[in-house]
């Protein structure tokens, strides 16, 4: 008796628990469905430019660079800079300055963004892997080249470079929000809001993607690019200069990382912070292995897929869960098709 | 002047010499074969022309020019261009793009230079006009090679090094691509042909060296090399 009842009653703290802590909501799931999907959508579409970046290098130097979440991580700060520079500063309100100033303030932003992570990774390149290279280093030192150069960036914004700006941008908190755009919803969609900012994200996400993808499917560098990634020594016979493009690759990837951080801090505007990119490039990492690293196109539908399942999972399961759901999704992606939904690498996959 | 000149060349990988004291030289519209055993060192003196295996000892001359420290993609511009062993045809891109990938380093004066020049290739491979769109990857062997020395045409060579065309084709195929060889010869490339097929090489070479374990050991006209008694019992099978 006695026994059934402290049964019944272990049984009963594990169920609280369990609900407590995973919700298994799937009314909340099914009745923001749309809603969800803009969400994930608009995250996605960060994720996957910001995993273009890992799966080009990785292409042509079967190098997973890890220290490109925290070129994503710089560009936040390069476009906070620039915001800064043209004189807006953080306040509470978000400015109010009609839609055609607007547009043209994010694209400077943005393009200052673009500029410091791209100038940053073919920096990185430059000082912390073309040194291994003409040295003939193993792959695992590269890796672990990789992670430390991903710390001292990290290291770098958070002591170093609050010191060289009087203490205005770095340091151990999270910069005071610049916000140029107030979140507003803008149409329904079958009852989902798509905001201001979502379309913003979602049309500039859409348009760079397409300006890769023709970049490096139909030009000559393009074809520079995929060349290496498939046969580097042949590409050499054809004239390519490898280490010419692996600058390129380097630099396209930091250009895309600034769009996206730029993109990203419309949407959290408290995000600027030194430590800010490591879960996020974690994510388009994950974004890029799911779609089939070295594979363009897989990277931009692996982060935009992470994005959407994400936002469903963090629905069902409850908010604390969010990370775990991408996580989840990817191991399981990877145990059905272990390389990647679209698989094949970027030398491979012809559009 | 030769076009091409090796003056006692040397290459290791790691301890092992693969290439020892290697002098040859190819003059200005002649072909002339290397040919030589698995393991003579053929490759390896290709790759060392190419630049993509530096040199231990000795210069490489091209040209009039002193090529020895030339980057490898820059060879390619002065006019040495290979069709590596193994054809190396990038298998995801189509005949058309691996035949652009040909002209990489090379800009073409207008469209029209452009056109006849892959005009030129698909006459001499009327294979690859028929399969402009197919992906290099999917397609046969023989097909593959025509790819990679049409590939390499793309690029107008000076010196065009062919590093065993005929390996694993069906002896059909062998012929045509031979005859397409002493064709583009006769046009006016220079050719410097690494085979293992003697019989077909030294039947349509000027000259030809023989490499036995990284040393050149007879080299002579290819006619003459056919009928030594030597040669005949090492590389064709007669005694």
């Amino acid at each position: 008796m006695s026994a059934v009842l402290l049964h019944e009653a272990v049984g009963s703290v594990h169920a609280a628990i369990a609900t407590d802590v995973i919700d298994f909501d799937s009314h909340r799931l099914f009745s923001n469905f749309w809603a969800l999907t803009v969400e994930g959508l608009s995250y996605g579409a960060i994720y996957a430019l910001v995993a273009v970046g890992y799966t080009l290098v990785y292409g042509v130097l079967r190098l997973i660079n890890f220290a490109h979440s925290e070129i994503f991580m710089l560009g936040m700060f390069g476009q906070y800079a620039v915001l800064w520079g043209m004189g807006f500063l953080p306040r509470g309100n978000a400015y109010d300055e009609g839609i055609a100033l607007t547009v043209m303030y994010i694209g400077i932003a943005m393009l200052g963004g673009m500029l410091v992570s791209g100038g940053a990774a073919v920096g990185l390149e430059r000082v912390a892997y073309r040194p291994l290279r003409k040295r003939g280093a193993p792959s695992l030192t590269f890796l672990i080249t990789a992670i430390g150069a991903s710390f001292v960036l990290q290291e770098f914004v958070h002591f170093v470079l609050p010191l060289l700006t009087d203490h205005k941008f770095g340091g151990l908190n999270a910069q005071q929000p610049i916000r140029l755009v107030q979140e507003t919803t803008v149409f329904t969609f079958f009852g989902a809001d798509v905001t201001n900012v979502d379309l913003v994200i979602v049309v500039a996400a859409l348009v760079l993607a397409f300006a890769v993808d023709r970049f490096v499917n139909a030009t000559k560098f393009g074809r520079g690019i995929r060349a290496v990634a498939q046969d580097p020594v042949t590409a050499t016979l054809m004239g390519v200069s490898r280490e010419r493009i692996i600058m390129l690759t380097f630099l396209v990837g930091g250009l895309l990382a600034g769009a996206a951080a730029t993109l990203y801090t419309l949407k959290i505007p408290n995000a600027v912070i030194y430590s800010g990119g490591f879960i996020l490039g974690i994510k388009a990492f994950a974004a890029a292995v799911l779609g089939g690293i070295g594979n363009l196109r897989g990277a931009l539908l692996g982060g935009l897929l992470l994005g959407v399942m994400e936002l469903y999972g963090q629905a069902y399961f409850g908010p604390q869960w969010r990370d775990v759901v991408a996580f989840v999704v990817l191991v399981l992606v990877l145990l059905v098709r272990p390389t990647g939904i679209l698989g094949e690498s970027l030398g491979r996959a012809r559009a | 002047m030769p076009l091409l000149e090796l003056d006692n060349v040397s290459v290791a990988y790691g301890r092992i010499e693969a290439v020892r004291g290697v002098s040859l030289a190819v003059e200005e519209g002649e072909l002339v074969t290397l040919i030589g055993a698995n393991g003579a060192g053929k490759t390896t003196t290709m790759r060392a022309i190419s630049g993509i295996r530096p040199l231990s000892t000795g210069t490489v001359r091209f040209d009039g020019q002193d090529i020895t420290r030339m980057p490898a993609h820059k060879r390619v511009l002065a006019g040495v261009v290979q069709a590596p062993e193994g054809r190396g045809v990038f298998p995801g891109m189509t005949v058309m793009e691996n035949l652009e990938m040909g002209a990489y380093a090379r800009t073409f004066a207008s469209k029209a230079e452009h056109d006849e020049t892959v005009d030129r290739v698909f006459e001499l491979f009327p294979r690859l006009a028929e399969r402009k769109t197919q992906v290099g990857g999917t397609m046969s062997g023989g097909e593959q090679q025509m790819l990679a020395i049409g590939r390499a045409l793309m690029a107008r060579p000076k010196l065009l090094l062919l590093d065993e065309p005929s390996m694993g084709l069906a002896p059909m195929v062998i012929q045509q691509i031979f005859r397409i060889i002493s064709e583009i010869n006769a046009q006016g490339t220079t050719i410097l042909l690494v085979e293992q097929n003697a019989q077909q090489a030294l039947s349509r070479s000027d000259r030809a060296y023989i490499l036995e374990t990284g040393e050149v050991t007879t080299t002579g006209p290819g006619k003459d090399l056919l009928a030594d008694p030597a040669v005949k019992a090492a590389y064709l099978g007669v005694a």
